[in-house]
């Protein structure tokens, strides 16, 4: 066991390995892990965002889901209240004709039943006339008593 | 192993380097180096450790090259696993003003320990066997951190860092005065001091060092023992020490490389 100049070789071999591995080895591994780890914590961070913005929208699409029904609810609540109202007014309507209707036949009756009795006055009258021409015909003179007969008419 | 050989021969020729050096103006091997004092290279624990170096540092670098921050393949999934995890050890540690060789420092160290420890999980045999039958060479020892020559190689490069960032965050007079006024401040004690800090910071490097050496050499001296035992236990003694063994390699590479960042964030701390 003699110590010898292998030593010395050792200790040349020894500096010239660490500076090389100083100089080419080790930054670009080291470059290589560091930047590694950099990528998977951004991608963790983006996982992690991308998971609360998942969170958040489902959150959201809940909302407007819960909106939209109560809106579809409203919109029928308000169809049905209109669908009552537009009855109601045409059954007023309804009404309002049948009674205008009504009374138009009523009017119609009552002139046709004036314009009939008149015409029967009329009737009547000229049979009443006829009937005492006739009759005086055989006892006085027509011209003579024409203004009674005319009052007679009048007050028919 | 052939019968022919006894047992201590064994062992010796599992524990010799195959070594280089220069001599009567050539290049001499092994036995013919003998007497080339320091200037012997263990060519073998040379040649695994720079071998193992370089296949890490390709494995990375190709991978780095071609790394892509979306969905990783499983290459990159396990060099970017190992990146992690000294990236975390050292952030856990490592309190000094950022400094941007340690945490390289601190994956250099790991992976390279890691992989020429894990040589000792080869049986003793068959790389030098092999080694010896096609290609002649007489000694080789494959598992780099069982020579002391390549953890004190590694150690006092750690501890020259330690050295060095001292002196750069605190100034020679910053790095002088721990040394001196700790742990008791009052300038009588100066000498006292100087002893204690100076033992505590040269306990490092060869802490370290005995420390990574000593664990590897004591578990392939076992795989070695193994290895003499009746071929019918060797398997029955093999697996068991080999599985408990993976944890000592995994431990003995995260040991040296904590304790590497754990120093050099002291030698940042200024008080």
């Amino acid at each position: 066991m003699n110590i010898n100049a292998t030593l010395i070789g050792q200790a040349i071999a020894f500096a010239l390995f660490v500076l090389f591995c100083m100089k080419y080895v080790w930054p670009p591994l080291i470059a290589a892990i560091e930047e590694r780890q950099k990528k998977i914590s951004d991608g963790l961070t983006q996982a992690e965002r991308a998971g609360k913005d998942l969170e958040l929208a489902q959150a959201k699409s809940i909302e407007r889901l819960k909106e939209a029904k109560s809106q579809a609810a409203e919109i029928v609540e308000q169809a049905n209240k209109r669908r009552a109202q537009i009855v109601e007014e045409a059954k007023m309507e309804g009404e309002a004709e049948r009674l205008k209707i009504v009374a138009q036949g009523e009017a119609e009756v009552e002139s046709e039943r004036s314009r009939a009795r008149e015409e029967l006055r009329q009737q009547v009258s000229a049979l009443a006339i006829a009937g005492a021409e006739k009759i005086i015909k055989r006892s006085i003179d027509k011209e003579a008593n024409s203004d009674i007969i005319d009052k007679l008419v009048a007050e028919l | 192993m052939t019968a022919a050989v006894t047992a201590t021969g064994y062992i010796q020729h599992h524990l010799t380097n195959a070594q280089m050096c220069m001599a009567d103006g050539g290049i001499a091997f092994n036995h013919a180096c003998a007497d080339a004092g320091f200037w012997t290279w263990h060519i073998d624990s040379l040649l695994f450790s720079v071998g193992l170096g370089v296949f890490f540092l390709a494995i990375f670098y190709m991978v780095g090259q071609k790394a892509t921050t979306g969905v990783p393949g499983k290459l990159q999934c396990l060099v970017e696993m190992t990146i992690e995890f000294i990236d975390n050890s050292v952030k856990g540690s490592f309190h000094g003003r950022s400094s941007e060789a340690v945490a390289p420092l601190a994956l250099t160290l790991f992976v390279w320990i890691l992989l020429m420890n894990s040589f000792d999980l080869i049986p003793v045999d068959f790389v030098p066997e092999a080694a010896l039958r096609i290609l002649g060479v007489p000694y080789l020892k494959i598992v780099p951190t069982t020579d002391l020559n390549i953890t004190f190689g590694l150690s006092l490069s750690v501890f020259a860092m330690i050295v060095f960032y001292s002196i750069k965050i605190k100034g020679l007079s910053g790095f002088v005065k721990e040394l001196t006024f700790q742990p008791f401040n009052h300038w009588t004690m100066i000498p006292f001091n100087l002893v204690l800090e100076l033992v505590t910071l040269i306990a490092k490097p060869i802490s370290l060092a005995l420390r990574l050496f000593g664990n590897l050499y004591a578990g392939e001296l076992i795989f070695i023992l193994i290895a003499l035992t009746p071929w019918w236990t060797q398997s029955a003694l093999y697996v068991p020490w080999a599985i408990f063994h993976i944890l000592v390699i995994f431990l003995q590479a995260f040991i040296f490389m904590m304790l590497s960042v754990v120093y050099l964030s002291m030698a940042h701390e200024d008080h």
